[in-house]
């Protein structure tokens, strides 16, 4: 008897329980895909809410990425490092944004940078006004996206044998050398899918932004905010918008599934042994 | 020269309170797993906190709880072999080596540290690894180059962390006779755990300690030891001789 494909547990009756699930996922994107044709594509990227709404998108994301990176690197590594009390209710604190509904989100941020806001009166009397700028853009996806990086680099980092940073500082390297020359290159792969799925997160963070940000064409109004102002009026321009955000993360989908595999493969894998760099006399 | 560690330390909810000592030949730890031999290397090693005691090498100080001395593990000029070798993933062989001389020789040029690692490798027969990853390496190569690694920064006090115990028997034999060898030419101070009676023989060890549960149980020569266990874990050590 032939043995069935899918080993043990991969036949046709698990095949025929996925599909359910697998035809939620699929058919609305076929259906995306398949509502417009190239010529209204054309035409929905020639409307005027388009190019600014893609431009301000790629700012704002780009923005948020590199605050999110650098803010949220220290404390991923904190959070991998210790296991006090304190530690968990930190990261507790940082997975809140994944389970509170963005819309919430925006109110909280509302409430600590509006004008009666915790934070709001101290800030205006210094000349900052947060609220429905481009920085409120960025700080929504910040606050929204940010817990998806974290995860991401503090169980990366949460790999990294202790062993290994002990042996780099007895070689003489201080605590930032052993960061930056063996815990950083070893956690890679995991703080790049980390950060790509972050930023398809901040991609499409609508309901954050709409609150506390606003809806101007220009200066708040992203790409996913411009879908919902064309909905209104044009429905091509939507499906346009959509496509076009949809590509951007599919974009994004393939660093974060071939990436990580590409990084950490390369260490496993066998290298050509190529000669010693000089050779001493 | 003369060393000694006398800790207390915690990890986790174990608590470790020992005292090890020795000189210029390599002393051994012994204990079944869980004993904190481990968490005691890496106290030595200044990779672990500990609660108080004293940590000396010669006239060099690494750690005083009443002096309110504790030298980062960069200060302390240690070597450190942990279980698994500790060799870096991501570098080469070549690289591995030279990372430890970074920080050591400093302004040097990355060529020269390059090169210095490249003649270490001829020197211990490994200069056809130079290029190769840590993943692509048999367990006894691994040694070799963790070793060499660490001995390339000239440590006062080496510590090695069950150096023998995930080789195959014929690899283990040799690179036995290889760690003798290269301890005994170094004729400094090394702090080596096994669970193998023959490397307590084969080091020339003229020290045993036997920690179990933390504390150190026995302290003596193998002989003293293999006469008079002070446990059933030391007895069953020095029948499997």
């Amino acid at each position: 008897m032939r043995e069935p494909r899918g080993g043990l547990w991969g036949g046709r009756g698990a095949l025929l329980a996925a599909i359910p699930m697998l035809a939620i996922v699929a058919v609305p994107l076929i259906a995306l895909a398949s509502a417009s044709s190239p010529s209204d594509i054309a035409d929905g990227a020639r409307h005027p809410l388009f190019a600014p709404a893609l431009w301000l998108s790629a700012r704002t994301t780009v923005a948020s990425m590199a605050l999110i990176v650098l803010a949220g690197t220290p404390l991923a590594w904190w959070l991998s490092r210790t296991s006090s009390r304190g530690a968990r209710a930190a990261e507790l604190l940082v997975d809140l944004p994944v389970v509170i509904p963005p819309a919430v989100m925006g109110i909280a941020l509302l409430q600590t940078f509006g004008p009666h806001g915790l934070l709001g009166p101290a800030l205006a009397s210094l000349g900052i006004n947060l609220p429905f700028t481009t920085a409120a853009v960025v700080a929504a996806q910040v606050v929204v996206s940010a817990p998806f990086y974290i995860q991401g680099a503090a169980a990366a980092f949460r790999r990294v044998d202790d062993d290994l940073l002990i042996v780099a500082r007895t070689l003489g390297q201080s605590p930032m050398g052993a960061f930056f020359r063996v815990a950083v290159p070893l956690a890679l792969p995991g703080m790049v899918a980390g950060a790509a799925l972050s930023w398809a997160r901040a991609l499409g963070e609508f309901g954050a932004t709409l609150f506390f940000a606003g809806n101007f064409t220009g200066s708040t109004q992203t790409m996913p905010l411009a879908i919902y102002t064309a909905l209104e009026s044009d429905t091509r321009v939507a499906v346009a918008l959509a496509l076009v955000l949809a590509a951007a993360s599919v974009l994004l989908l393939v660093p974060l599934r071939a990436l990580p595999s590409l990084l950490s493969r390369r260490l496993d894998r066998p290298s050509p042994a190529p000669q010693p760099h000089a050779r001493p006399k | 020269m003369r060393w000694l560690a006398r800790v207390r330390a915690r990890a986790g909810s174990f608590e470790i309170d020992a005292a090890v000592a020795g000189d210029g030949a390599p002393v051994v730890l012994i204990g079944p797993n869980g004993a904190g031999k481990t968490t005691l290397l890496r106290v030595v090693s200044g990779g672990h906190p500990p609660l108080a005691g004293r940590i000396s090498v010669g006239e060099h100080v690494l750690y005083d709880s009443d002096g309110g001395i504790c030298l980062a593990p960069e200060e302390r000029r240690i070597g450190y072999v942990p279980q698994g070798y500790g060799l870096f993933p991501h570098l080469t062989v070549l690289d591995n080596v030279a990372f430890g001389l970074a920080a050591t020789r400093a302004g040097r040029s990355r060529d020269h540290r390059r090169t210095a690692a490249a003649a270490l490798l001829r020197e211990i027969d490994c200069e056809h690894l130079a290029g190769r990853l840590p993943a692509t390496l048999s367990g006894g190569e691994k040694q070799r180059v963790a070793l060499a690694r660490a001995l390339l920064s000239e440590p006062d006090l080496l510590l090695l962390d069950e150096p023998l115990a995930a080789l195959d028997a014929a690899t283990r034999r040799d690179m036995r006779g290889y760690l003798a060898d290269h301890l005994a030419a170094r004729g400094k101070p090394a702090l080596v755990v096994t669970h193998d009676v023959r490397d307590v023989y084969a080091l020339a060890a003229p020290a045993v300690h036997a920690m179990e549960g933390g504390v150190v149980v026995q302290s003596g020569s193998p002989a003293d030891l293999a006469a008079q266990p002070a446990s059933d874990f030391v007895r069953e050590f020095f029948r499997s001789a």
